[in-house]
């Protein structure tokens, strides 16, 4: 049977030193099945973030044990987590597109981690991706030159043009109107149903819950509610 | 461009980009890189004018061997040598002939008023073994009394009093009270210790300087026989000569203790090796300052490249880049500047500041390692750069 796609065990995280040190995560025990959407939720300071990004390789694993992709990550070496993060797609809050690159080169960006391949290949795949989130008449704009959320589309762009294993968003919709927030999570369902994508997501966004798979509820480090659709 | 690198990257070239998204700042960069440049080269022309005009005058020398006082450390400057050594020296098996050289400045009075100085070098006119071709076949003409070959370099002196002594016109000038006539020219350029050169006979010579004499010249010249090693007569030399007294080298030897001897030990070869350095130093801080300027900007943007997966030689790929981009961007204005200054500084001061490919070539590859060098330091500030700031 195949492993799940992610599987937390007795994690906890602190952060700072001797007296200012501070727990932020408690023991928290997840499996999060490939191809689902999960929606981490919770108050300001729950510890939502923070779990994010042990889950997504962007901190070092110090207490108990987080399986990524059948890795752990737990004491992995630098070299390791940078390779495993090839496999996932960022989502974040802001968009942090690049300012000096264009939609089109932002979104290679996302292909060329994996190679320097044929050029006009990534090309055509980043401009089919923006096609996908309705940027087709954008693809040379630098980002100064484009909206709040015309930018956050680039930047969903980017994260699933390398066909990722598992997306790791935050707020991906904050910044986008009703229907472009619902198109964004139709195509990370999309890719869940027709490639096993698995999808965790940081939101406060009432209006895509109904499309999530699960739903976990942290509070103060703890996970107080997990709740399967 | 944008292509071009991107053909040559097999990426794209996010160095460039970043570089040239702010026009204003890049032109500060590259202004910056070529002013650095322009220090190095016009330090480097100056220095550089020095070795030729230190080397210069030995171009109208033919000789093996010299014997020097053992205080000399240059072809003008010492005390006399008895010319005793020279008898020594002629008996000294593998010396084929010997005859000695004085040296001297004269101050001259130009005809607006303002006095200039000459250096003058005088052997025996009847012996012209020991000069160059070039002026050998004219230095007959000096057995005549207070006459002189000028340089038509010379600082302060109008070209047509030239192009007159040329066509057979003689120039003659007031020197200490007597009048010296110059009946021919030789071509040299202007030094940093005299404002022109001349030759003259011995005997011209010791009118000019009354209280020099014959008996101590300040250097002998030594020709060898055919098939001789002048090193080894020299080590003959030193065996029979007094030690402490006088130094014995062979002519290239002695060239070339005196260019060393002027650009590492006298001030102004060390001032000048000085300001090579801080043009250095100057343009390695521009440089460092606008990469690690703009690594700061972007800290964000390569956070998230981080997460993407980029490693760390990926980053070190786009400094290096946005350096090598600046080193040659900068480059191209300061060659060029400084081809305008070297000869307008030629020209202003007759000293031979001359660009050579090899000056070029060696600016050039040392502005791209010091650009490197800064871009290599300046991603030290990429490990601020933590994607899991980016949530």
């Amino acid at each position: 049977m195949r492993e799940p796609a992610i599987i937390t065990e007795g994690l906890d995280h602190f952060f700072g030193e001797g007296e200012a040190r501070k727990q932020a995560i408690f023991d928290v025990n997840l499996k999060i099945e490939h191809g689902k959407l999960t929606i981490l939720m919770g108050p300001s300071g729950s510890g939502k973030t923070t779990l994010l990004t042990l889950m997504g390789c962007l901190r070092h694993v110090e207490h108990g044990s987080v399986r990524l992709l059948g890795h752990e990550l737990h004491g992995a070496q630098e070299a390791e987590m940078v390779h495993l993060r090839r496999k996932l797609g960022f989502i974040f809050q802001a968009h942090n597109l690049h300012e000096s690159l264009t939609a089109t080169q932002n979104v290679m960006m996302g292909l060329q981690v994996h190679g320097r391949g044929n050029a006009d290949k990534q090309i055509r795949a980043a401009h089919h991706m923006l096609g996908l989130v309705g940027l087709s008449d954008r693809l040379d704009y630098l980002p100064a030159n484009l909206s709040g959320g015309q930018k956050q589309r680039v930047a969903v762009a980017r994260a699933l043009a390398s066909n990722p294993d598992v997306i790791f968003a935050d707020e991906p919709t904050a910044a986008l109107d009703k229907v472009s927030g619902r198109n964004v999570v139709d195509m990370l369902k999309a890719m869940g149903r027709e490639r096993g994508t698995t999808t965790v997501m940081v939101t406060h966004d009432n209006r895509i819950l109904e499309l999530a798979d699960r739903i976990i509820t942290l509070e103060e480090g703890r996970v107080v509610r997990d709740e399967t659709a | 461009m944008s292509k071009l690198l991107e053909r040559l990257l097999r990426r794209l070239p996010v160095g460039w980009l970043q570089l040239t998204h702010s026009r204003a700042r890049f032109a500060a960069a590259v202004a910056g890189v070529a002013f650095a440049n322009l220090l190095v080269f016009m330090q480097l022309g100056i220095m550089g004018a020095m070795g030729t005009a230190t080397l210069a005058p030995y171009n109208f020398l033919d000789a093996d061997i010299m014997i020097s006082a053992e205080d000399g450390n240059t072809l003008t400057d010492g005390s006399n040598v008895a010319r005793a050594r020279l008898f020594q020296a002629l008996a000294v098996a593998g010396v084929e002939r010997g005859a000695p050289l004085f040296v001297g400045i004269l101050e001259f009075k130009l005809p607006d008023g303002t006095n200039s100085t000459l250096q003058a070098f005088a052997t025996d006119v009847g012996d012209r073994a020991f000069l160059s071709a070039e002026i050998a076949g004219q230095f007959a003409q000096l057995t005549q009394e207070n006459t002189a070959l000028i340089d038509t370099e010379t600082r302060g002196v109008a070209p047509e009093v030239f192009e007159e002594l040329k066509a057979g016109q003689p120039f003659a000038f007031e020197i200490n009270g007597q009048t010296l006539t110059a009946i021919g020219t030789l071509e040299l350029g202007g030094g940093f210790s005299a404002d022109g050169t001349l030759f003259v006979s011995d005997q011209t010579f010791l009118r000019f300087f009354g209280k020099r004499i014959s008996g101590a010249p300040n250097h002998i010249l030594l020709k060898v026989a055919d098939g001789v090693s002048p090193q080894v007569v020299v080590e003959r030399l030193r065996d029979i000569l007094p030690e402490g007294s006088v130094q014995v080298n062979t002519l290239d030897d002695y060239k070339a203790a005196d260019l060393a001897y002027q650009s590492l030990e006298r001030p102004t070869g060390i001032i000048f090796g000085f300001g090579v350095l801080i043009g250095i130093i100057v343009g390695i801080v521009i440089v460092y300052q606008v990469l690690s300027t703009d690594v700061a900007d972007h800290l964000k943007e390569y956070a998230t490249f981080k997460a993407m997966g980029y490693q760390h030689s990926f980053f070190l790929g786009i400094v290096l880049e946005e350096a090598t981009i600046l080193a040659i961007f900068g480059f191209i204005p300061g060659f060029i500047v400084s081809m305008g200054l070297y000869a307008g500084l030629s020209t202003v001061t007759s000293l031979p500041v001359n660009m050579d490919v090899a000056r070029v070539f060696m600016v050039f590859f040392g502005t791209l390692a010091a650009c490197a060098l800064s871009g290599a330091i300046a991603t030290r500030r990429l490990a601020a750069a933590d994607p899991a700031d980016l949530f």
